[in-house]
């Protein structure tokens, strides 16, 4: 996806500085205040998404692997999540990195295998190990086949805030992503990203400055592994399910369809994207294969007519303004 | 009841026959998953639902117009590649200068709408497609039952899948091919037009799809998302054989389906995911697939 790569020319923005702390704190505060406007289980729904295509995009967007399986970590960690939470009683902090660490521990094997090969192919063998991850799902007795994990308990956050107040669990979750989005923008302006970067624009070029590729890209992948399996693991536990649809390969689809739509390559375009698509998802949600139909629909014209995404297509405006979207 | 290995006959040979179906299906799919790539440099996500439209395309033509099996077999493929070379030339075309990537997920997008279309209008239940009565019935080996039609599929695919490796290796419109291929602004300069023989390859791997689709429709029922199950399946079958060689697809393809075969008889658990674990031990062993070549 080296085609619409914006390059974010590692120039501190000294002038930008406050504008952009004006710009975070504004989204911020509409983080805060809009249970209070819309229905806070639809927030939370998105925010789990953004979070997962946030992760997604730090591979399509900074290291341009295309992954079509990342389902399978969003899915498998909620699985991971909803178990400890149901059968051993763990707290929902404990049980939700419980669910980040065994997919950090998937994604290092997954992506050890498919970095071996590159563009098309790493798609497919993505896709292939998804769907092999959905057939042991489909097969494990803990995961309770067709019915999923039904009932999870929220629990007590640390043992003390009570999550099923719908308020405490929005907060808990908002805080998560909050804190996932600003690590993975972290990530994407240290020396780190500037090398996946590299490697995205012009991997020969950076194997021939020394760069162990190989190493860097089992990184990202395994990073972007975790924090999918993050966003699976929190929206085990808003829903109280766990189920088949999300290690299913429409979820690993839709994650793309979210990050392509919302702008491939910007921080904030993923959420935007997943906003989007669950709005979609919510509204034609009675209308049977209608929502697949559509899903379908914007993905030939974001890939036709509009591959920067809407934040992409935003982002010189914002820029010129001071702010790094 | 006659047994080999403690299994009874009837049932081993019975799993391999389908087996060899399976692999029939594999190997024609992802015979046109290679055509496609080599020339166009795009994987053909919506093979799956191709497949699936020349299985509708056969039920909708005998319920409708009263087309029975043969004819479906001549026309399906045809009225399947004519909407693909449709979509090649006005969306597919647009983006051979870009990442191959976008290929991917236009053809994926492209799937979902055609699988969502067909799955609102027919559900998902399935629809029977009889056995044409040339091909019902079956003969009794001894140690195992085989119905005609069984035997048909197999041969028709075989037959199928070597004369396409012929048409591709030994004639000379599959010289143009191979060697547009390998540099086709070379071949562009020798007077050859290009563009169309991309776009005839990309109709010929569609209708390749849709023909296997009209064979599998009276053994499977006829389902908007038989293809989406089998084209995930046949990118493994892919990256195990690598796509680099047709012969390679085709020999993958009807081995792999012998294989998952042989697993619903030993150990039914992992007959959905023999073939995935196979291509793990090939990234591990032969990271460019058993055919293939270079990355």
């Amino acid at each position: 996806m080296t085609t619409n790569s914006v390059t974010s020319s590692a120039t501190g923005p000294n002038k930008g500085v406050s504008r952009q702390a004006i710009f975070v704190g504004i989204l911020l505060a509409v983080g805060l205040i809009a249970p209070f406007a819309v229905y806070p289980v639809f927030l939370m729904k998105g925010l789990c998404f953004a979070l997962f295509a946030a992760a997604f995009n730090l591979l399509l967007g900074y290291v341009g692997l295309l992954s079509f399986g990342h389902a399978m970590f969003f899915g498998w960690s909620a699985y991971i999540t909803a178990h400890a939470a149901k059968e051993w009683g763990l707290t929902p902090e404990i049980a939700v990195l419980l669910g980040t660490f065994c997919a950090a521990g998937m994604g290092a094997v997954v992506g050890w295998l498919a970095i071996r090969r590159q563009g098309i192919y790493f798609a497919m063998i993505t896709l292939a190990l998804a769907q092999l991850m959905y057939f042991v799902a489909l097969q494990a007795p803990f995961t309770h086949g067709e019915d999923g994990i039904q009932g999870v308990p929220r629990g007590h956050l640390f043992g003390v805030i009570d999550l099923s107040d719908t308020l405490n669990m929005y907060y808990f979750v908002f805080g998560v992503f909050a804190l996932a989005l600003f690590f993975l923008y972290r990530v994407v302006n240290s020396p780190f990203g500037q090398v996946l970067k590299a490697i995205r624009d012009n991997e020969p070029r950076a194997i021939s400055l020394g760069y162990q590729v190989d190493r860097y890209k089992l990184i990202a992948f395994i990073i972007s592994a975790a924090l999918s399996g993050t966003a699976g693991s929190v929206k085990s536990l808003v829903f109280q399910l766990a189920s088949l649809t999300d290690v299913h390969w429409h979820a690993s689809g839709e994650v793309v369809l979210m990050t392509l739509l919302g702008g491939v390559g910007t921080i904030f375009g993923p959420t935007a994207g997943a906003y989007l698509v669950v709005t979609i998802q919510n509204y034609f949600a009675t209308l049977g294969s209608w929502v697949t139909i559509i899903q379908g629909v914007i993905f030939v014209i974001c890939v036709l007519a509009f591959r920067a995404g809407i934040v992409g297509v935003l982002r010189p405006f914002l820029k010129k303004r001071g702010i790094e979207a | 009841m006659m047994t080999l290995f403690g299994i009874p006959t009837a049932a081993l040979f019975g799993q391999l026959l389908l087996g060899l179906i399976n692999g029939a299906f594999y190997a024609v799919l992802s015979l046109g998953l290679a055509l496609i790539f080599g020339l166009l440099n795009i994987i053909n996500f919506s093979h799956g639902a191709q497949y699936m439209m020349g299985a509708f395309v056969a039920w909708l033509g005998l319920t409708y117009m009263g087309a029975n099996y043969w004819v479906a077999l001549a026309l399906a493929p045809l009225v399947v590649a004519a909407i693909g070379i449709v979509l090649e030339r006005t969306m597919l075309s647009r983006l051979y200068k870009l990442d191959h990537l976008y290929g991917l997920l236009l053809t994926f997008g492209l799937a979902l709408i055609i699988e969502g279309i067909f799955r609102q209008l027919y559900g998902i239940s399935g629809i029977p497609y009889a056995v044409p009565k040339e091909l019902a019935g079956g003969w009794n080996l001894g140690f195992m039952y085989l119905p005609i039609y069984r035997a048909w599929v197999v041969i028709a695919s075989l037959v199928l899948c070597v004369g396409t490796w012929l048409l591709i290796e030994k004639t000379k419109l599959g010289a143009y091919l191979r060697a547009a291929t390998e540099n086709p602004a070379l071949v562009q300069a020798m007077g050859i037009n290009v563009p169309i023989m991309i776009t005839l390859t990309y109709g010929f791997g569609v209708a390749l799809a849709a023909f296997a689709g009209v064979l599998a429709a009276p053994i499977y029922s006829v389902n908007p998302l038989m293809g989406s199950n089998l084209i995930i399946v046949v990118f493994a079958v892919v990256v195990i054989g690598g796509m680099g060689s047709i012969m390679g697809s085709i020999v993958t393809g009807f081995m792999l389906g012998l294989l998952e075969g042989l697993t619903k008889v030993i150990y039914p658990e992992a007959a959905s995911t023999v073939i995935f674990m196979v291509m793990v031990v090939v990234l591990l062993i032969k990271p460019a697939g058993l055919f293939g070549k270079g990355a």
